[in-house]
């Protein structure tokens, strides 16, 4: 099955919607007409695929990873290079799609939510790249460990606010991005960082992103023979836009896709379907449908809901998912690091953690990795880890 | 949802028109606007302190015409800092959507009641049997500032067989082609939304909540309630030279907040109803 686009009321399945304040309901229904027609116009696609390329890095490069495959048993590795993106993510490639949209459609203030920092320090480059204004919201929690992206976006020209309600993580910061967007909708555009929130984030967010999965779909091709993939293709999942950006391109053949979540934010694994945030999807809630508290080593995944679209693959099993826990993460993150000479993000360390986990039973099988960020960001915090 | 169900009043699939026959609420806010008087519904968080069913009934007592109880959510998006550190404070000492409701039914407030809750709270319970324990604790109404039209048929459906008026709101944003629409599924009253922006106390009253007040009446017999963004005596008076009534939420929730308890409380909303009678 390739990946299609929503019913008109913004659904994969059961999941999806637009759950929001009234307030937000012609802003949501112009962004969907905006980016329809903008993604079906040829000028569009042309200039963001020239930005991407010229200003992005674009494409990323796919790395066989042979001493790694070796110490996990003889697993054949392809890792998908979104860590050499600019701005060290794959966030760069929806946020210059959302922010070209907005320029689009005359809008000059940007507002995001981050959470490791990652999709707020991509936000921030876009807007000093097109001459917009920048408000990112970050949870107090995130802001004391990833105080370096903080000291980033502020030197790119944004302003970033801390979310001090609730857990004070990424959760607590899409509450306060969304409230911000209520009050400004006029002259704002929302620039959510995944795969989430209301009709049409999701789906717009995972076009944006699909530019990884059709990149390394010809990659694979080029490396492993025509009409080849691999046998699975991985990738971390917090909200899910890294790995709806590369399930795309293999939706529709015979790989298996496995998306990997923290044990501690796990809304797949451990969640029961619940609205928030603007969608329904699989959340993590307590027996009255209060939203719980995800608890992750990675800033970027520690949210306890996930993109509908990820609810909707795994409701049918087309994608499965798995949980690993913060030692198996670091782990991963030295393996990596060892082996390859490549420092990972924490973020994509869990699927690379999983892979590990589960080496025996891919031995000898292709697996394609979605490398989604470098981990300079993380290397203070695993310095204190690690001692 | 199918195709049969499209209801040219509301324009969504799936979303029926609101039933004709007006509910306790609606019918008690109708009323008293026929006899001349401006409507007041204070908000109060459900679990707050000890003593929020007594303010609930003193707040009653004090003139309103209804009450808004908030049934406190995790992550209540619609909410400025008052009404959620207000949340969060009664979610920690332990309030439940059950808790709420329990304490209620003894309340004898003398007032119909609304609830104020985000839709998760419903959805999680289940439509038929939030709407029930709505109905089990004298809830006349609910409001669900999350869930717009477009997803509202589910719990609408359930809502109105249980006899519950569910409120929508209506927003400054909204094109003229959508107002008539929002209102053809509204009961109880329809909550023009002040502002742009969350819950919270403003200098002045914002020129959008009397124009969004006259957007709504134009289109529509319902009482029309301003809410969000009223925040003393003078800005209800403003507000209620074109809406038939205002919602008071944080300018309340703060006072309770502050330990001034259900007499404080209600001495706030005899001078908003004071001041609104001499108007």
């Amino acid at each position: 099955m390739a990946l299609v686009e929503p019913t008109p009321d913004g659904r994969f399945g059961e999941f999806g919607g637009r759950y929001v304040p009234e307030t937000l309901v012609p802003a949501c229904q112009e962004l969907e007409e905006a980016f329809r027609e903008a993604w079906a116009d040829d000028g569009f696609r042309t200039e963001l695929h020239v930005l991407l390329r010229d200003y992005g890095g674009r494409p990323s490069p796919l790395t066989e990873c042979h001493r790694l495959g070796e110490e996990l048993g003889g697993v054949r590795m392809l890792l998908k290079r979104e860590d050499l993106n600019h701005t060290g993510s794959h966030k760069i490639n929806n946020v210059l799609g959302q922010a070209l949209l907005a320029k689009r459609m005359g809008k000059t203030r940007l507002v995001a939510e981050t959470g490791a920092g990652q999709h707020g320090v991509a936000t921030a480059t876009a807007a000093a790249l097109f001459g917009m204004s920048c408000m990112v919201y970050m949870g107090e929690v995130d802001m004391t460990r990833q105080e370096l992206n903080v000291f980033r976006m502020r030197l790119l020209g944004a302003e970033v606010t801390p979310a001090v309600s609730g857990s004070r993580t990424l959760k607590d910061a899409v509450n306060e991005a969304m409230r911000d967007w209520v009050a400004t909708v006029g002259d704002t555009a929302y620039c959510l960082g995944s795969v989430m929130g209301p009709h049409p984030y999701p789906w717009m967010v995972r076009e944006f992103h699909r530019v990884i999965g059709d990149e390394a779909r010809a990659q694979c091709e080029a490396l492993l023979g025509a009409g080849e993939v691999p046998d699975v293709v991985t990738a971390c999942v917090g909200g899910g836009s890294n790995a709806m950006g590369i399930f795309s391109g293999f939706a529709d053949s015979s790989a298996e896709l496995v998306g990997v979540e923290p044990a501690g934010g796990a809304a797949v694994g451990r969640g029961v379907p619940g609205v928030v945030h603007g969608m329904k999807s699989y959340l993590m809630q307590d027996e009255w449908g209060q939203v719980q508290e995800a608890q992750s080593i990675s800033a970027g995944l520690d949210y306890p809901g996930v993109g509908p679209e990820h609810s909707f693959l795994a409701s049918i099993g087309r994608a499965r998912y798995e949980q690993v826990s913060d030692a198996e993460v670091i782990e991963a993150f030295q393996l990596l690091s060892r082996t390859e000479g490549i420092i990972p993000a924490l973020e994509p360390a869990h699927a690379l953690a999983w892979v590990s986990r589960d080496r025996e039973a891919l031995a000898g099988r292709t697996v394609l990795l979605n490398l989604s960020g470098r981990g300079d960001k993380d290397v203070a915090q695993m310095m204190e880890i690690l001692g | 949802m199918t195709a049969a169900l499209t209801d040219s009043a509301t324009g969504v699939a799936g979303v029926a028109p609101a039933p004709s026959e007006p509910g306790v609420l609606e019918t008690a806010l109708r009323a008293a606007r026929a006899d001349g008087r401006k409507l007041l519904i204070p908000y109060v968080t459900g679990g707050l302190g000890t003593d929020w069913v007594e303010t609930v009934r003193a707040v009653a007592e004090a003139g309103a015409d209804a009450i808004e109880i908030g049934i406190p959510f995790s992550d209540p998006v619609m909410d400025g800092p008052v009404i959620q550190e207000a949340s969060e404070k009664a979610l920690r000492a332990g309030a439940t959507p059950q808790s709420v409701l329990d304490q209620l039914r003894n309340s004898d407030a003398g007032v119909p009641l609304a609830v104020m809750t985000y839709y998760n709270i419903a959805f999680h319970m289940g439509h038929e049997r939030f709407a029930a324990a709505l109905g089990d604790a004298g809830v006349a109404a609910a409001i669900l500032p999350d869930l717009p039209l477009e997803e509202s048929g589910e719990w609408a459906v359930a809502a109105d067989a249980a006899g519950i008026e569910t409120v929508m709101l209506a927003a400054p944003t909204a094109p003229d082609e959508r107002l008539p629409r929002v209102c053809a599924r509204a009961r109880g009253f329809v909550y023009a939304v002040g502002l742009l922006g969350v819950t919270g106390e403003r200098d002045a009253l914002a020129s959008s909540a009397t124009i969004i007040a006259r957007r709504i009446k134009d289109v529509t017999d319902k009482p029309v309630l301003i809410g969000v963004g009223i925040s003393n005596a003078a800005q209800a008076v403003e507000a209620c030279q074109v809406a038939d009534g205002v919602v008071i939420g944080s300018s309340v929730v703060r006072r309770m907040l502050a330990g001034e308890g259900p007499l404080g409380v209600a001495a706030y909303v005899a001078e908003v109803r004071a001041a609104l009678d001499a108007s």
